[in-house]
């Protein structure tokens, strides 16, 4: 066995997540509830990148992304790449983009809020550079680390 | 009517500048008509006024307004006696009573309560403040007093003066600005109760804006001052507050070097923070600006009369 093969377990069907910022990974993994996954999850973390330096890596078992959980990793991994493995051949790949409305996919910050008190999806605006995210209910703007933990 | 596509009133943010100039046309209109010519515009309708949160002016104003264009006002003047007490939620409240009325006046402590309500509402929704959100007809009245004061807001010189931390009738003011050329916003605060950064940074570009600590500082430039009290409750530190709560508390000893036409605005309730001796003076325009809420809430109710939503 190879060096390479020691780092990347390779996936007979699911998603390779690819080109996602350092740090993302195990959020991604809460995000998307894996670590209750049946099957197996490998993830590489701040491994080196030609391209970004360095990157964190996700190999998924048997998982196909929801729009909703694409949105979800759009958020804090915008420009990362999704690829979609079928019988050990890449069937599809894409570029992860932002999510141009977030519906139910952040929780507001604040407690006054009216989705904290009533039981009402989320809605929130993205702006870009820097990426912000504000509340269509309550005005409230969240930003950086805000947003990242604020993904529900 | 041209210019003013709005279904509902929730926040100053929704309005462009074409709104804003329709909403302050339409409130000069209507404080030059007669009580006798404007009495039948809401003749035959019903305007629920739902006030989950207590309010004097605001409240009473918007009832005033009610009157004199001919409507009929039902609702409440405190949650205790709505169903809200018995714990209906604020979407079913205001799903069942945008049935019986044909528009909504509402004051919240929930922040966003008002855009909810304008989502399940059949009718449309005014916003009289929710929470430490919004509360646009007071933003609105607001520009109307600045507009009849100095015949313009283009190129106004304006200093916000005390909480621009929390008040969020200065943060509502910022974004409305913004719609308007070449306006010189002095925000005067100590530094704890500083404008926050976000706004400053949404508002960046279309304001020409100033940050000071000392009310000496721009006093000579401005054409207004907003002043806004400094709110007990907003201090973690009572030893803080003590220290703050008198920094900025305005009479004639300190407004002296104001350029001619100068002008005082207070949203109302003064507490402490303008002394009674100013009342009477040429500059305190804060009575007038109270006023113009009639004309303002006249203004919009006639607009969003018969809205479709």
């Amino acid at each position: 066995m190879n060096k390479d093969d020691i780092r990347l377990t390779p996936i007979s069907n699911g998603t390779v997540l690819d080109h996602l910022p350092v740090g993302t990974a195990l959020r991604i993994i809460e995000i998307l509830g894996l670590e209750k996954a049946e099957d197996a999850v490998t993830v590489a973390i701040n491994t080196e990148s030609k391209s970004l330096g360095r990157k964190d890596l996700m190999f998924i078992e048997g998982k196909a992304l929801t729009k909703e959980e694409i949105d979800k990793i759009g958020l804090i991994a915008e420009n990362g790449t999704m690829n979609i493995i079928e019988k050990k051949e890449v069937k599809k790949k894409e570029k992860i983009s932002l999510p141009k409305q977030a519906s139910g996919l952040i929780k507001c910050v604040n407690p006054k809020c009216i989705t904290n008190i009533e039981s009402l999806p989320t809605k929130f605006t993205l702006t870009q550079n820097p990426l912000k995210a504000k509340c269509q209910y309550c005005e409230k703007t969240i930003s950086g680390e805000e947003i990242f933990k604020a993904i529900q | 009517m041209v210019g003013f596509n709005l279904r509902d009133i929730v926040s100053i943010s929704d309005f462009s500048r074409k709104d804003i100039e329709a909403v302050l046309a339409k409130a000069a209109d209507m404080e030059k008509t007669p009580k006798s010519k404007k009495d039948t515009i809401l003749k035959d309708k019903n305007v629920a006024v739902l006030f989950f949160e207590p309010s004097t002016r605001t409240r009473l104003s918007f009832e005033t307004a009610v009157n004199n264009l001919g409507g009929s006002v039902i609702g409440f003047a405190d949650a205790g006696v709505s169903s809200t007490k018995k714990g209906e939620s604020l979407s079913h409240t205001i799903k069942v009573i945008s049935g019986y009325a044909d528009m909504i006046v509402m004051r919240h402590s929930v922040e966003g309560a008002a855009r909810r309500a304008a989502e399940v509402s059949k009718k449309p929704v005014i916003n009289g403040g929710d929470g430490a959100n919004q509360h646009p007809t007071q933003t609105l009245l607001d520009l109307y007093t600045i507009k009849k004061q100095f015949k313009k807001i283009d190129g106004i010189n304006i200093g916000l003066l005390g909480d621009l931390k929390y008040g969020r009738t200065v943060h509502s003011l910022m974004y409305a600005f913004a719609n308007f050329k070449n306006v010189k916003v002095y925000c005067i605060a100590p530094d704890s109760l500083k404008m926050p950064k976000n706004i400053i940074e949404d508002t960046a570009g279309n304001i020409e804006m100033k940050e000071t600590s000392k009310l000496e500082e721009f006093l000579p430039e401005l054409d207004v001052l907003y002043a806004t009290r400094i709110q007990k409750e907003r201090f973690v530190d009572e030893f803080e507050y003590e220290q703050i709560k008198n920094v900025f508390i305005l009479g004639k000893d300190n407004l002296k070097n104001v350029k001619k036409g100068f002008r005082l605005m207070h949203p109302l309730p003064i507490v402490n923070e303008i002394k009674t001796e100013l009342d009477g003076s040429e500059m305190a325009l804060y009575f007038e600006q109270a006023e113009n809420g009639i004309p303002v809430r006249e203004a919009l109710l006639a607009m969003l009369k018969g809205v479709k939503k």
